[in-house]
């Protein structure tokens, strides 16, 4: 008999099995919180078939205090693999909730952090707007085993419709071309602000993916192409500024390593000159560059001299896999008391130098360059960005 | 002894509950308020023993032997402790000797249970344990629950069960009080010796108050043993086993910090919370087990950048807390019981960590006691409702699932902090109502979770200090809204309200709430 399953055995998750029944719908229902729930899972189960327009299926549920979103996301996916054609374009969707509205980012949004959410495992990603990352990703690649992957694009869709991510920038990372714009028509119809792209290598494959969302929505939806390869590393700049929607560069140290045939260090040199060229390339393309992820979570040192890095090769944001990395991201792209004084004194320099109507500007003797000018007004927007009081640097 | 019949004249407490006024033959006193109940006499005493009867080597041969030898028969009841947790290997023995003696009928009266009990379902079954007083935990909370005991469960926090023992509510016939070192004369002690597990307070009261008293080690030591905290002079028989607990198993998975990130950021909210409600220095209740022992990394953190110390912490100590002793921070350790092995060398070695029992710490008939000189502690709960009422034994779906511990008697500190997630497995922790108040509402100061604090508002003074917080502080009926709003609306479980299966008692000896049989379909996470 033919039968069709989605989800997993794990905490505030479920698996359901589906299989063709000649009495209807059928819902036979195991579940941890049966005394609180079970008729509700049952109603949630029972409407998610009829609004898919499956009449006649038993569905086996086995529950661990999944939430209504979640549900419905297991049942949908399983009901595709049982009778995709019947379903045609029927959707089996949660209510938007109160908290799930995109946030309309502007494009250089601050983007320090950004934190991993394996798109199969919806307990993550209940409690991840409580660490105030700058972003969440969605993920629907790497973190995720082909035989969830499927799985995972209706529950990711689901949660960008009822997860309050409380105000994080909402990223979801596709799969790698050409199975990524398969993920497309889902993500791009829900509250999402930027989608990451793996293993982005040529420029061809962020307009492909840009042309395609602008035929499936008219919203703006930022990218963000991941370089993890040397021909991505290579092909930097044509990538960065393929699409006018690319916002940011990000590089992926692990399968950057592994394809120049090198040893992922502590220290990295094997990918000091990749990540110095995506700083370029992003720069001279007007996106902002953002680092790999720093994967021991227990090395809290580890991950500071990481940032520390980070920041003085250029990078503006660091990605992160654990919520407990997000604050120490957080606190180490705060600029310094002297950053801080020195741009203070820049600035102060630029309005002088514009009030006598001179182009030239000067601290003391010295001449301030261009760049110096810019720098000093991204730590000015970061400090502002953590509340530093500038009238204690004489401002 | 009878069994419990459907019928039970039931009377309200002074917090609305139905509470039975006759438990398994005794009499009840209602919950009448906090520190209303001021019963009068004099404690009670143990027979008066003749040293002319005691030589000095009390050794008897086997369990048996000492229980035999104590006169163990029908009806009696028998009191026992948890100092080794989950590690306990006497529990069993005891109840199977009884058994193959052909007693029955009898009262089983342990400090607390573990997992490692439940083959005591088979004597619950038989006939040997008529009915449990103190705490039924996991699979036998679940047997009480469905109404299987022959009698009504009673459940009591430590310090209670020395005040039942004080004032007669519960009397021991037979105490037996596991100890890693004793000498012939039974006086003995918790720090020595292959199976040292820390205090042995929580078997001090049996000491003192049972009628007959059986010491059992596994490391017989010449007089005397020292240090004493089980004095010879009270004691009747010792008998000398193979191996008297597994002090690897005290820890029973409770000390180890927690790497989930929403209790680690519940724990930096309690932490934060306790600094700016101007409690860091205060002496504080540490405790074992994700959010309460997480909290003292961070609360340690901030003694040390502010550069302040507490005069004491009262254990549960562990090696975190044996740490903040080492460094300074905290002046002494006041412990109840080790919860892992740093914990006991360090109460064997360090003159600033004493032992103690609930009688100093925690009784309601000493004059004064520790838990109230507690500036904050931070404990977990099961349920808190709109009226800051908290449940700490059962489940939400009434399935009588953990003891009371020292729950109740650590809420006497001046500010008492219940933290945990808002929700487990889709289940809210706060309620409209809790299913069985174990405390009430003015004993429960704030509620910490990862979606906000709330602060009770009694305690105007606390949400005067924190006005202006970069903490997320709500009212409980935002908290409430919010895990309702991610939850959904549950559905309320059913009851026979006809069938109490248990009584909860409140630190004074009154009864504070009900457990019922529970009915329909029964899970729980």
């Amino acid at each position: 008999m033919q039968v069709a399953r989605a989800g997993r055995d794990a905490k505030e998750d479920l698996t359901v099995e589906l299989s063709p029944s000649t009495a209807g719908v059928e819902i036979e229902l195991e579940s941890s919180v049966a005394t609180f729930y079970g008729a509700r899972i049952r109603e949630v189960v029972g409407e998610a078939l009829e609004a898919l327009g499956l009449g006649a299926v038993k569905a086996t549920v086995s529950d661990r205090g999944a939430l209504d979103w979640v549900i419905q996301a297991r049942v949908e996916a399983a009901a595709r693999l049982l009778a995709p054609e019947a379903i045609g374009d029927r959707q089996a969707l949660p209510a938007m909730a109160a908290g799930a509205a995109a946030v309309e980012v502007p494009r250089d949004r601050m983007r320090r952090s950004r934190l991993y959410l394996p798109g199969d495992q919806p307990d993550l990603m209940i409690n991840a707007g409580l660490f105030k990352p700058d972003g969440v990703i969605l993920d629907l690649e790497d973190a995720v085993a082909p035989p969830q992957k499927f799985a995972a694009r209706y529950l990711v869709r689901n949660a960008l419709r009822a997860v309050d991510f409380g105000g994080a920038e909402r990223m979801v990372r596709i799969n790698q071309l050409p199975r990524g714009l398969e993920d497309l028509p889902e993500i791009v119809a829900q509250p999402v602000d930027t989608l990451l792209l793996p293993k982005a290598e040529r420029g061809g494959d962020v307009v492909a993916v840009a042309e395609r969302i602008r035929e499936l929505t008219d919203r703006t939806i930022w990218l963000m192409p991941i370089l993890e390869s040397a021909l991505g590393v290579e092909n930097a700049y044509a990538v960065a500024s393929a699409d006018r929607t690319v916002v940011a560069l990000a590089f992926g140290a692990e399968d950057f390593t592994r394809d120049i045939g090198a040893a992922r260090t502590d220290k990295g040199t094997e990918s000091f000159v990749a990540r110095s060229k995506l700083v370029l390339a992003a720069r001279a393309a007007g996106v902002q560059p953002i680092d790999t992820v720093y994967s021991d979570v227990a090395n809290e040192q580890g991950l500071l001299a990481s940032c520390r890095e980070a920041i003085a090769l250029g990078f503006d944001g660091k990605g992160c896999i654990h919520p407990r990395q997000v604050r120490t991201i957080h606190e180490a792209f705060c600029p310094s008391d002297r950053d801080v004084a020195y741009a203070v004194r820049v600035k102060r320099a630029m309005d002088q130098a514009e009030a006598r109507g001179d182009g030239v500007i000067s601290i003391g003797s010295k001449m301030v360059d261009p760049p110096v000018v810019a720098r000093a007004m991204r730590v000015l927007e970061l400090a502002r960005f953590y509340r530093i009081d500038l009238e204690r640097f004489g401002r | 002894m009878t069994t419990q019949t459907a019928q039970t004249k039931m009377t309200e407490n002074a917090v609305g509950r139905p509470v039975p006024a006759e438990v398994n033959g005794r009499e009840q006193h209602p919950f009448a308020g906090v520190g209303k109940h001021r019963p009068r006499g004099c404690k009670v005493g143990p027979p008066i023993p003749t040293n002319a009867d005691y030589g000095n080597d009390k050794r008897v041969g086997s369990l048996r032997e000492a229980l035999e030898r104590c006169g163990a028969r029908d009806g009696m009841t028998i009191g026992m402790h948890h100092h080794f947790r989950n590690g306990d290997l006497l529990v069993m023995p005891i109840f199977d000797t009884l058994a193959e003696m052909g007693v029955k009928d009898l009262v089983f009266a342990p400090s607390a249970l573990f997992p490692c009990h439940e083959p005591l379902i088979r004597h619950l079954e038989s006939g040997v344990i008529h009915h449990i007083e103190g705490s039924m935990n996991g699979p036998i909370g679940r047997f009480c629950s469905e109404g299987r005991m022959r009698g009504v469960g009673v459940l009591r926090s430590h310090g209670g069960r020395f005040q039942a023992i004080q004032d007669g509510d519960l009397h021991i016939d037979i105490g037996v009080i596991p100890a890693p070192a004793a000498d012939a004369t039974g006086n003995a002690n918790g720090v020595h010796g292959p199976s040292a597990c820390g205090p042995l307070g929580f078997g001090l009261a049996d000491s003192l108050y049972a009628d007959r008293v059986i010491v059992v080690t596994d490391n017989v030591v010449p007089f005397p043993c020292l240090p004493w905290e089980i004095q010879g002079q009270n004691v009747d028989h010792v008998v000398e086993v193979e191996r008297v607990g597994d002090p690897e198993k005290i820890v029973s998975g409770t000390t180890q910090i927690t790497r989930s990130p929403t209790r680690l950021l519940i724990a930096e909210y309690v932490a934060q919370f306790i600094e700016e409600a101007g409690y860091l220095g205060a002496p504080f209740q540490a405790g074992a087990g994700g959010i309460a022992l997480a909290f003292i990394q961070f609360l340690a953190a901030r003694m040390r950048a502010g550069g302040v110390c507490a005069p004491f912490a009262r254990g549960g100590s562990t090696e975190h807390l044996v740490r903040m002793l080492e460094e300074g921070l905290v002046g002494a350790i006041l412990d109840g019981q080790s919860f892992d092995l740093k914990g006991v060398a360090s109460l064997r070695d360090n003159p600033r960590h004493v032992a103690t029992s609930p009688f100093t710490s925690y009784n309601y008939h000493s004059k004064g006691n520790f838990a109230s000189q507690v500036g904050v502690a931070v404990v977990g709960a099961t349920e808190v409702d709109l009226s800051f009422q908290a449940n700490v034994v059962t489940h939400s779906d009434g399935l009588l699932l953990h003891g009371i511990g020292g729950w109740q008697n650590t809420l006497a500190a001046d500010c008492s902090i219940l933290a945990f997630p808002l929700f487990r497995g889709r289940i809210p922790i706060v309620v409209e109502e809790v299913m069985t108040v174990c405390a009430p509402s003015e004993m429960i100061d704030v509620v910490v979770t990862e979606r906000g604090i709330a602060i009770n508002p009694r305690r105007a003074d606390l949400i005067e200090r924190l006005r202006g917080s970069s903490l997320p502080v709500v009212t409980i009926e935002e908290l409430y809204e919010t895990a309702r709003g991610i939850c959904g609306e549950p559905e309320k479980p059913e009851r026979d309200l006809s069938r109490p299966v248990a009584i909860i008692k409140w630190v004074d000896g009154t009864v504070i709430d009900t457990v019922f049989k529970v009915g329909g379909e029964r899970t729980s996470p």
